[in-house]
C-alpha cells in the first residue's frame, strides 16, 4: 500500500532547476530514507511535498489519490507532517500549549488535549510531559514535542528533516526506537538525511538525490554505505584532495587560551589553542552546534573573547573591531551567506564593497568611488565566473554557487592573509564547489593562512594540512589529514575519542556493512 | 545592463502612480456614499494650484513637510522608526524662538546660531531614545512616543510667564525674536512671499543623496537598514551606527519648524504649526525614502492642505483631504510592497532567463561559454 507516490516532480529557481524529474514512492508502515549532499534538492522536494512549494511540473499522490497543495494546511488535512530540522516551540509556553496552538479546535485547550497529548506519548513510547515549560526542556525532548505535535494533527506521514543533526548518538538511537514504533503502528517516515551509517541502520527503503534527481533506490540489507556514497556523489565528483605541503613556519593566526562565555557563565568555547602558518589550511571537524560558530564570530570580532589572546602576526587582534580585522587582512566567507555575506536586494557591485568600504578600489578617502566599484565587481564577475547577465542585478538574483563564488571573488581581491571559510561550498553545486577549492588552494600556494571549518569531511580531509576536532566548545582531538578515513574522524566528532588520532589499519576498509554500523554509532554500543 | 536600469525606474514609478490611482478611487468612493460628486472636488482643488497666491502657500508648507520626512527617511533607511520627529522639531523651534528673543548678534552670526541651536535641540531629543535604546534595548518606536508626550509637557513649561513665556492677549508666545534672526523671502507680489529657508529643505535634500550615496558613512548605514547581520558582519558597530542615524534624523527634524519660524511667525506661539513630524512620516513613505520622490510627496501633501479649505466654500466638507491623505498612506505600503516583491521576483526570472539563454557577462565568445560550464 502507497502512501506517498511523487512522480516527474521538476522545480526551477532562477538560474538552477532545484528538483529534475524526481520519483519517490513510499509505503505504508515504512521509514523511508531521502539522501543526498547538501544542496541536492531533499530540502526543496519536501517543501513541494508539504505544500510550501508548488512543483512546476509532476504529481502528487497520497494513498493512491492524486492531489494539489497550494500551502502547508492542506498537506496537514491530507495526514502530511513535517518536523523541521530547526524547531519551532515557542519556549516560554508549556509543551500543552506549544501543542495546541494554532490546532484549538481539535481537542480544544483544556482537559481533553492533554488527555490526547498523553495517549499520543504512551502510544508511541514519546514520554512527553504536557506540563512542562519548553524552555526546560532538551534538545532531544523538543523534537519529541515537534513529532507529537505533527501527530497530535492526525499526520499518518511525517517527514523528519535531519532529525540526527543536532543529536548525540544515544539520543539518535532513542529517536530511532520511536520511529520504529510510529512505523510498527502503520504510520510511514520520510527521514531525510546526509549520514548514510544511520540511514542504513533505521531505514526500510532508501531514494538517493544527486544535482536534484532521484539516481536509485536501494533496500538497506542489500547495500553497503560505499555503494550509497557512490550514488549520492556521482562518479565524476571532483576531489578536494591537495597534491603538495606548502605550510611555512610563518605563523600568521595564533590563539591562545580563547574562552567565549554565553550570558549566564557557560562557556561557549574554552581553552581554544592553535596556530596557523602561511600556507597552511586549518580544517575543524564537528557536529554543527559544538562551538564552530562561536569560534568564527570571536575570529572576526562580532563576538569578544572573555580571556585568552588572538594574534594577527606579530600583532594582538583581541581587542580590535570587526572592521579593523578586515581592514588588517582577514578574509570571511560566512556560513549563512544570506545574513552575513550579503546584500540581497542590492546590485551586485554594492555586494562587492560590503565588507570592505573603506579600502580601495571602493573608496577613496569618506567618499565612496562607485565607478572604481563597479569596474572591478566586473573583473570579479569574469575571473570567478559568476554567471550574472550584469552587475546591476540583485544578488538575489543568482544561484546560491554564484553568490558564493561572488564572495569568494570578493574576499580574495583584498589579499588576504587569513581566511575564515565557514562551509565555503555549502549549497553550491559541484562545478562551483570545485573553483572554490581551487581558489581556496591557489590562494594557499602563495602562503595564505585558512580556517576551514566544515560538515563535508571529504572537504576537510582533502583540504586540510592540519586537522581539529571541536566537541563542546573544546578542541579535543586532532589529526593527521593524509591518514585519517572519514568514519575515524566521525567517531571523533561525537567525543568518543580524543588527543592526536591514529589511523587504525586493522579497522580498514571502510566498505562493508558491519564496519558502517560500527563506526559512527560505536560510542553509544559502549555507552550501553 | 541599461534594461535593469529602465526597469528600476519603472518599479520606482509604478509603486506610486498604483497607490494614488487607489487613493483618489476610494476618496471618489467616499464621495459617493456620502451623496456628493465625485469629481468637483478634485476639479476645485486642482483650479486652487493655478493660484499664485495658494502656489506660494503650497511652496512654503512644503518646505517643511519636506525636513521633516528627510528627518524621518534617514531612519527609515537603517530600520529605525524615529515618530518622535514631531516633538523633536517643536522643541528645537521653540528652543530657537528663546535664543532668537534673548541673543542679539548680527545675521550672519544669528542665523547659523539658531539653525546650530535647533539642530543641537532636535539631535538631543532623539539622542535620548538612541541612548535608550544602544543602552537598554528600548525600542525607539516607544521612546520616541514617549519623547513627544514629554516635549509637549517642556514647552507648555517653557510658556510659563516666569520661564520664558511672554503673554500676548489669551496666546503663548516666546517673545518676538530680534530682526537680525529673521530670514529674509522672496516677495513674490500679492502672492505673498516665499521662506528664504525653503532654500535650506532644497539644499538639505541634496546633501541627504550625496551622504547616503557617495560617502562610506552612506553606505554603512543603507547596510545597516538592508541587514543587520551583513552590517555586522562587514564591520558596521551597529549600536554606534543606531545612535549615529537617531542624532542625524533628530539634527534634521529640528530644522523641520525653522522656515516659518524664522521667515514668518518669528516667535513660539500657540499658533506655531503642530503635527508636521507625523506627516513626515507619511510623506517619507509616499516618497520611498528617496530626496526626489520625497520632494513631489511633500508637494503633493502641501496641495491637499491648501487646496482644500475652497471645498467648504462649496459645500464640500475639506476634510476630504485628510481622509486622502491617510488613504493614501494606506494603499502606499500595500502597493509598495507588492511592486517590491513582484519586481524582485520579476528579475530573479528574468536574470535566468536571460542565463539559459547564455546572456553572460563577459561571454564574449562560445568558447568562454561553454568553460563556464
Amino acid at each position: 500500500m502507497t502512501a506517498v507516490e511523487l512522480a516527474g516532480i521538476t522545480k526551477r529557481f532562477p538560474g538552477v532547476v532545484a528538483n529534475h524529474d524526481i520519483h519517490l514512492t513510499v509505503r505504508k508502515g515504512t521509514v523511508h530514507a531521502l539522501v543526498g549532499e547538501n544542496g541536492a534538492g531533499k530540502s526543496t522536494l519536501m517543501k513541494i511535498l508539504y505544500g510550501m512549494q508548488k512543483p512546476d511540473e509532476g504529481t502528487i499522490a497520497i494513498d493512491g489519490q492524486q492531489v494539489t497543495f497550494s500551502s502547508p494546511a492542506d498537506a496537514i488535512v491530507r495526514g502530511i507532517g513535517m518536523v523541521h530540522q530547526h524547531f519551532m516551540l515557542a519556549d516560554n509556553l508549556t509543551v500543552l500549549e506549544n501543542v495546541v496552538l494554532g490546532s484549538e479546535k481539535l481537542y480544544g485547550i483544556g482537559a481533553k488535549a492533554r488527555k490526547k497529548i498523553k495517549e499520543i506519548s504512551e502510544r508511541y513510547g514519546l514520554g512527553v510531559e504536557p506540563d512542562r515549560l519548553v524552555e526546560e526542556l532538551g534538545v532531544a525532548a523538543r523534537q519529541r514535542v515537534e513529532i507529537l505535535k505533527v501527530l497530535y494533527r492526525g499526520a499518518t506521514t511525517l517527514i523528519l528533516d535531519e532529525p540526527t543533526a543536532v543529536l548525540v548518538p544515544q539520543e539518535v538511537e532513542a529517536l530511532f526506537d520511536n520511529l520504529r514504533e510510529l512505523k510498527a503502528e502503520g504510520l510511514s517516515v520520510i527521514f531525510i538525511s546526509h549520514k548514510l551509517g544511520e540511514v542504513l541502520s533505521v531505514a526500510d527503503e532508501i531514494t538517493v538525490i544527486r544535482r536534484g534527481t532521484t539516481v536509485g533506490t536501494a533496500v538497506p540489507a542489500e547495500t553497503t554505505s560505499k555503494q550509497l556514497a557512490e550514488m549520492m556523489v556521482g562518479s565524476e565528483l571532483p576531489t578536494p584532495e591537495t597534491a603538495e605541503s606548502t605550510v611555512t613556519d610563518r605563523p600568521v593566526i595564533t590563539v591562545d587560551k580563547l574562552r567565549l562565555e554565553a550570558a549566564g557563565g557557560k562557556a561557549l568555547l574554552d581553552d581554544i589553542t592553535f596556530t596557523i602558518h602561511a600556507g597552511e589550511v586549518l580544517g575543524i571537524a564537528g557536529v554543527e552546534g559544538n562551538g564552530q560558530t562561536e569560534l568564527v564570530d570571536a575570529l572576526i570580532g562580532l563576538k569578544h573573547a572573555d580571556s585568552g589572546t588572538i594574534t594577527l602576526i606579530e600583532e594582538e587582534i583581541t581587542g580590535w573591531a570587526t572592521r579593523k580585522r578586515r581592514e588588517q587582512g582577514i578574509g570571511y566567507i560566512p556560513e549563512d551567506r544570506h545574513r552575513h555575506g550579503l546584500l540581497l536586494e542590492a546590485p551586485l557591485w554594492e555586494n562587492r564593497i560590503l565588507g570592505h568600504v573603506t579600502e580601495k578600489p571602493n573608496a577613496k578617502g569618506v567618499w565612496l568611488d562607485p565607478k572604481a566599484a563597479q569596474e572591478d565587481t566586473r573583473r570579479i564577475v569574469e575571473a570567478y565566473d559568476v554567471r550574472t547577465p550584469g552587475i546591476d542585478v540583485t544578488a538575489a538574483s543568482l544561484s546560491g554557487g554564484n553568490q558564493q563564488k561572488l564572495i569568494v571573488g570578493r574576499e580574495m581581491s583584498h589579499k588576504p592573509r587569513f581566511l575564515i571559510a565557514a562551509h565555503p561550498t555549502r549549497g553550491v553545486d559541484v562545478g562551483a564547489q570545485a573553483a572554490i577549492w581551487d581558489h581556496i588552494r591557489e590562494a594557499r600556494r602563495e602562503g595564505l593562512a585558512v580556517l576551514l571549518i566544515s560538515a563535508d569531511l571529504d572537504e576537510l580531509i582533502g583540504l586540510s594540512d592540519t586537522l581539529r576536532v571541536i566537541y563542546n566548545g573544546k578542541l579535543v582531538a586532532d589529526a593527521d589529514p593524509a591518514t585519517i578515513t572519514p568514519e575515524e574522524l566521525g567517531s571523533a566528532m561525537t567525543g568518543a575519542a580524543t588527543g592526536h588520532l591514529e589511523h587504525d589499519e586493522t579497522a580498514e576498509p571502510g566498505a562493508d556493512t558491519p564496519e558502517i554500523r560500527k563506526s559512527p554509532e560505536a560510542p553509544e554500543d559502549e555507552a550501553r | 545592463m541599461k534594461k535593469f536600469d529602465k526597469e528600476r525606474v519603472l518599479l520606482a514609478v509604478a509603486g506610486p502612480v498604483i497607490a494614488l490611482a487607489v487613493a483618489f478611487v476610494l476618496s471618489a468612493i467616499v464621495l459617493i456614499a456620502s451623496g456628493k460628486s465625485p469629481v468637483e472636488p478634485y476639479t476645485l482643488m486642482f483650479e486652487q494650484a493655478s493660484f499664485s497666491d495658494i502656489q506660494v502657500l503650497i511652496i512654503n508648507q512644503a518646505s517643511m513637510y519636506y525636513i521633516a520626512a528627510l528627518a524621518v527617511a534617514i531612519g527609515f533607511r537603517m530600520n529605525l522608526f524615529n515618530i518622535g520627529v514631531d516633538g523633536q522639531y517643536q522643541l528645537a523651534a521653540m528652543m530657537a524662538a528663546i535664543v532668537g528673543a534673548h541673543a542679539n548678534l548680527p545675521a550672519a552670526l544669528q542665523i547659523p546660531l539658531l539653525i546650530l541651536t535647533a539642530v543641537c535641540t532636535g539631535a538631543f531629543w532623539s539622542g535620548i531614545a538612541g541612548v535608550l535604546k544602544v543602552t537598554r534595548g528600548v525600542s525607539e518606536v516607544v521612546a520616541t512616543i514617549m519623547l513627544n508626550a514629554i516635549a509637549t509637557s517642556v514647552i507648555a513649561y517653557l510658556w510659563l510667564p516666569n520661564v520664558f513665556g511672554v503673554k500676548v492677549g489669551n496666546n503663548n508666545t516666546t517673545g518676538e525674536m530680534y530682526e537680525s534672526g529673521w530670514v529674509p523671502g522672496i516677495d513674490m507680489g500679492d502672492a505673498g512671499e516665499i521662506y528664504g529657508l525653503v532654500f535650506l529643505a532644497v539644499l538639505l535634500g541634496i546633501a541627504y543623496w550625496i551622504v547616503l550615496n557617495r560617502t562610506r558613512f552612506g553606505f554603512d548605514l543603507r547596510a545597516s537598514g538592508a541587514s543587520e547581520s551583513a552590517a555586522a558582519a562587514s564591520g558596521v558597530d551597529p549600536k554606534r551606527m543606531v545612535l549615529t542615524a537617531m542624532l542625524l534624523s533628530g539634527g534634521i527634524a529640528g530644522l523641520a519648524g525653522l522656515p516659518i519660524l524664522l521667515g514668518d511667525t518669528h516667535t513660539y506661539s500657540l499658533n506655531f504649526p503642530t503635527g508636521i513630524g507625523f506627516l513626515g512620516i507619511g510623506i517619507a513613505l509616499l516618497g520611498r525614502n528617496s530626496p526626489v520622490g520625497i520632494a513631489f510627496a511633500a508637494l503633493l501633501w502641501a496641495w491637499l492642505d491648501k487646496a482644500s479649505p475652497e471645498l467648504d466654500f462649496h459645500g464640500y466638507d475639506k476634510e476630504i483631504a485628510v481622509i486622502m491623505q491617510g488613504l493614501i498612506v494606506l494603499s502606499v505600503v500595500v502597493s509598495y510592497e507588492a511592486v517590491r516583491e513582484w519586481g524582485l521576483r520579476r528579475q530573479q526570472r528574468r536574470v535566468g532567463a536571460e542565463l539559459a539563454a547564455g546572456h553572460v557577462l563577459g561571454a564574449d565568445n562560445n568558447t568562454k561559454e561553454v568553460a563556464g560550464r
